[in-house]
């Protein structure tokens, strides 16, 4: 067994959040030059042109990417095999958090559901846990922004309608999410499971670099035919038109019941944050 | 980069709206109001009440946008546009009440498009994202009203060179709608 104290956790979400929310993923960088490189709409270009000089503007002068620095994701997989002492493992992380927002300057925005009043510290994060085998954690940070969460939906299909009604869903959700989600976007899909683990695997997809597909030759298929569908629809960088609708579509799939195919899109938008650690 | 933006002074003619068509390239520079989802919710909640508001919107801008706070040294931190089409059931009572001018990201209703042509004003796309860019942009911040909003207060942005498209005229040009 291995201990390890809370402060290491707290620490490290941290560290996390800084890198995360003044930083693109180098994957989703990459993707979006070569989207800039492909469009000759004028206002589409600016569209991309505009993003990448952010990103610049952003890791030299260390502000945040996009003002949305979002609810703070965490998704950990904790060893069991660690014993932790100190604080509670979602204190240390809520703890991190919220030195992280106020230090770095990011925004808070974190309401209550009803009366709307600000937790004015970016807290409660929402934490993901799954006990693993070893004695390391890993911990992945993922600042969501509304924007592109608002445009996230779950179909709960029957399995009749099989893998062309899993694309078609993919697709669905894109196009009627047209500008709104701030395309290119990138796309996480969960499929089966039940409504909760697909709303939850297509989180997970999202902590996938852009540009990797899932193991799994069939689902890849997947990923890669809902992906050239999307970008035939036109909506473009903005919604102002072009070639790249989506940077990615990253599939992750868990069993279902004989029953039925949920499958849950939860999208993201151009500014792919996420970071990552093993303790 | 863009080559021919055009400079738009802020507050806005009719003259410059009239000239303005959807895929122009603009960099405004003036004066404008932020304001988003709760902002704008208490906004309507006075005039039902029939108070007045802390602020007159004849005129202004208003851009759906929300801060982060600004580091040592800066106006503003990150501040790029929030997805407009959450303000679309407030936006044509603003646009009657003397509103001229919205910036920020993505498509709008029917109705507030049919709003931007009754009342010859428009919209403007900044690049939604572009958080760090734009909060740079910003030159000076002043708290006008809803303090206890925070981020989602309402304030007095003096803005240079801040890079947008013209996104819904008022001749009833809109990028979103071209082919």
């Amino acid at each position: 067994m291995r201990v390890m104290q809370s402060e290491e956790i707290e620490s490290a979400i941290y560290r996390l959040a800084e890198e995360a929310c003044l930083h693109l993923t180098p994957a989703c960088e990459t993707a979006l030059r070569q989207a800039a490189e492909k469009e000759e709409n004028i206002s589409t270009k600016f569209a991309l042109s505009t993003i990448l000089e952010n990103a610049e503007i952003a890791a030299k002068e260390k502000m945040a990417i996009c003002q949305d620095t979002g609810m703070s994701v965490i998704l950990a997989e904790i060893g069991q095999d660690v014993h932790i002492e100190g604080k509670l493992f979602s204190d240390a992380v809520n703890d991190g958090v919220r030195r992280a927002y106020e230090d770095f300057r990011f925004r808070k925005s974190v309401c209550d559901p009803i009366t709307r009043v600000n937790t004015a510290d970016n807290t409660p994060a929402v934490i993901h846990t799954e006990i693993v085998s070893g004695d390391k954690i890993t911990l992945t940070f993922l600042p969501k922004g509304f924007g592109s969460e608002n445009m996230s939906r779950t179909y709960m299909l029957t399995p009749a309608k099989g893998v062309d009604g899993i694309i078609d869903a993919i697709v669905d959700a894109v196009k009627l999410a047209g500008s709104k989600p701030c395309p290119p976007v990138y796309v996480g899909v969960g499929i089966g499971g039940t409504f909760d683990t697909c709303a939850l695997l297509a989180k997970k997809a999202l902590a996938r670099d852009v540009g990797s597909h899932n193991s799994r030759a069939d689902i890849a298929k997947i990923e890669k035919i809902a992906l050239e569908r999307i970008n035939a629809l036109g909506i473009g960088a903005q919604g102002f038109g072009g070639k790249t609708t989506a940077i990615g579509v990253s599939c992750e799939y868990a069993p279902t019941h004989i029953a039925g195919l949920p499958v849950a899109i939860n999208m993201q938008c151009h500014c792919v944050r996420c970071a990552k650690t093993v303790l | 980069m863009q080559e021919k933006a055009k400079t738009v002074r802020l507050p806005i003619t009719d003259e410059q709206i009239e000239n303005l068509k959807a895929g122009d390239s603009v960099l405004l520079s003036g004066t404008i109001l932020t304001g988003r989802d709760c902002a704008h919710k208490r906004i309507c909640a006075f005039l039902d009440e029939g108070k007045e508001l802390p602020f007159n919107l004849k005129g202004e801008t208003i851009y759906y946008a929300g801060p982060c706070p600004a580091p040592d040294g800066k106006a503003c931190g990150s501040c790029g546009p929030t997805t407009s089409a959450r303000m679309d059931s407030f936006a044509p009572r603003l646009l009657d009440l003397g509103l001229k001018a919205m910036i920020g990201k993505g498509e709008r209703s029917e109705d507030v498009e049919k709003s931007i042509l009754k009342n010859h004003s428009v919209y403007f796309a900044a690049i939604g994202g572009a958080g760090a860019l734009y909060g740079n942009a910003v030159k000076k911040s002043e708290l006008v009203a809803f303090p206890d909003l925070l981020s989602e207060a309402v304030y007095r942005f003096e803005i240079k060179d801040f890079p947008c498209v013209v996104a819904i005229d008022c001749h009833g040009g809109n990028i979103y709608k071209r082919k």
